[in-house]
């Protein structure tokens, strides 16, 4: 339990997580790769941001704009009547945020790369919009989405200083598994800190390693 | 008739078209890179406008210079994309399969097909949409010579078999000769002439069509063989030309450049060229400073002649003379 409690925690997050990125980063990703306007690169530059911010910049404010007397964190305990700093659901939001770059820019490497006549084909072949995106755009952009899915749930099972900083250490709640493990190396129960990290490392590398190996199938048809 | 109306400003070029086309056979639209042929089409089908008719909305098919099928459906999944979409089914999926010989071909994928065999599918997703109108934007242009002739006879068949409208677009004359009923020709976003082929390709007063393109087309029988050559009736004469073409009944479509036309006023006695018609000349036109086209009445068609200004002076060419046409070269649709 000591050890699987935090990773099952980790995995749970990761998972939300991915689900809503995808949910969220398919439609940013579509626009970003159709639209023409001068707004682009602004928007790109929002959603890349988490790569080079420190995630305690990104925690800090996230903990600020979702505390109680944040924006967001406000309307949020009107709604619900709890917090959403150092709760799961907190965690999940500040997670969308942190690994949104990583479900977004594959998507949309692969949406770019998608040869602008198969959708004028669609659409002359009676496609509405909607209805190529579905039967053309995503079927021809299965690997963008593998990447951005894995990326963002091996990228938010690595998060460290935004849950720290959003979600604290609550056991059960938001101690997850690289809360866990700085935890046991502060007291120095070092035991328990290889046993998680080793799972973590090789957990890294076969979900990393089967990206790759469904990605050369797909490149080889 | 077909009313297409169409206006388009880009920051240097302006597309405005107001012309009339048949709805029944295929109508060539010519003219030369960069005069407005493929933004007409793409104006017609609704893919460079906002606003408008949705393009999905216009039941219209559109066959692109390549064929980019769908590479995650086969060849059947790809010409059933439409069919399903379509709102009525009033063409016969089997009898275009049929027609286009991609039967075989049904359970492949398109990366294994060859640059014809993708356009012929291509073309029967089209088809199979229903459309009110098809729209084809140089189909052939992607292909190589020997890959053209291949596809040249399934576009005869088509032409012959289908009763949707066609509106093709092309650079090439030769094709669209073949396959074309009526001509518009563009030129710098403009309609400078319509008509039926026949007419528009002998007139000498259109610059589009005064340079390596003129030339006419008409109509003979083929009537006998002899050495290898087909002869041809043609009213006043006869036209030998190579290869064996079956005597029927139906004339056959000739085109006769105006470059392998020359002239002469006197019945020349010893040439290898074989057909020499009696001819009336029926107007003059210089085209630039050395160059002129000659309209000559041969039988009852047209032919074009494309010759120099200064024969033309040597000559004394004017219209009412009667001289004699020496056609070097012909090809025929078959």
């Amino acid at each position: 339990m000591n050890i699987f409690g935090p990773m099952w925690l980790s995995v749970q997050l990761a998972l939300v997580t991915t689900l809503v990125l995808v949910l969220i980063g398919t439609p940013i990703a579509w626009w970003l790769s159709q639209t023409k306007l001068k707004l682009k690169p602004a928007v790109q530059a929002i959603v890349a941001m988490p790569i080079v911010l420190p995630p305690t910049v990104l925690g800090f404010y996230l903990l600020i704009l979702l505390g109680p007397d944040g924006a967001i964190g406000s309307w949020w305990v009107q709604l619900t009547g709890s917090a959403l700093t150092f709760s799961f659901t907190g965690l999940v939001v500040a997670s969308c945020v942190y690994s949104l770059p990583f479900a977004v820019q594959p998507m949309q490497n692969a949406f770019e790369s998608l040869p602008k006549q198969h959708l004028e084909r669609a659409w002359t072949l009676g496609a509405s919009r909607l209805d190529a995106f579905f039967s053309v755009a995503v079927p021809l952009s299965v690997r963008g989405f593998v990447s951005g899915i894995v990326l963002s749930f091996a990228h938010t099972l690595g998060e460290f200083g935004v849950v720290l900083m959003v979600g604290g250490n609550i056991p059960g709640e938001t101690r997850v598994v690289s809360i866990a493990i700085y935890d046991h190396v502060e007291s120095l129960n070092y035991a328990a800190a290889h046993q998680m990290s080793l799972l973590l490392i090789g957990f890294a590398f076969v979900v990393l390693a089967a990206m790759f190996v469904i990605n050369r199938r797909w490149s080889e048809g | 008739m077909i009313h297409l109306r169409h206006k388009l400003s880009r920051k240097d070029f302006v597309l405005d078209i107001d012309v009339q086309v048949p709805d029944i056979g295929i109508t060539g639209v010519f003219g030369e890179s960069g005069s407005g042929k493929t933004t007409l089409l793409r104006c017609i089908a609704g893919l460079d406008q906002e606003g408008g008719l949705p393009v999905h909305k216009r039941n219209i098919g559109y066959v692109f210079q390549k064929p980019g099928l769908f590479p995650h459906l086969t060849v059947r999944g790809n010409i059933e994309y439409g069919a399903r979409r379509a709102a009525t089914s009033r063409v016969d999926s089997a009898s275009v399969i049929d027609m286009l010989g991609i039967g075989g071909l049904l359970d492949r994928k398109p990366d294994s097909l060859s640059g014809g065999e993708a356009q012929r599918v291509a073309i029967a997703a089209a088809l199979l949409r229903s459309p009110d109108l098809v729209l084809m934007d140089e189909p052939l242009a992607s292909l190589d010579g020997k890959r053209k002739d291949e596809l040249l006879p399934y576009f005869d068949r088509l032409h012959d078999e289908l009763s949707v409208p066609v509106i093709y677009v092309s650079h090439d004359i030769e094709e669209i000769s073949r396959l074309c009923d009526h001509l518009v020709l563009l030129d710098d976003g403009k309609v400078v002439a319509s008509g039926g082929l026949l007419d528009v390709v002998s007139r000498v007063d259109v610059p589009v069509l005064s340079g390596r393109n003129a030339g006419v087309v008409l109509w003979a029988t083929p009537v006998d063989h002899e050495d290898g050559l087909t002869k041809f009736d043609f009213g006043d004469g006869d036209i030998w030309v190579a290869g064996k073409f079956e005597a029927s009944k139906s004339p056959l479509r000739l085109r006769i450049a105006a470059n392998d036309v020359s002239i002469t006023r006197d019945r020349p006695a010893s040439t290898t060229i074989l057909n020499i018609l009696r001819a009336t000349v029926e107007e003059v036109r210089s085209v630039d400073t050395a160059i002129a086209l000659v309209r000559l009445g041969a039988g009852n068609q047209d032919l074009l002649a494309r010759v120099t200004n200064r024969s033309v002076r040597r000559l004394g060419l004017k219209p009412g003379d009667r001289v004699f046409a020496q056609v070097k070269s012909v090809t025929v649709r078959h």
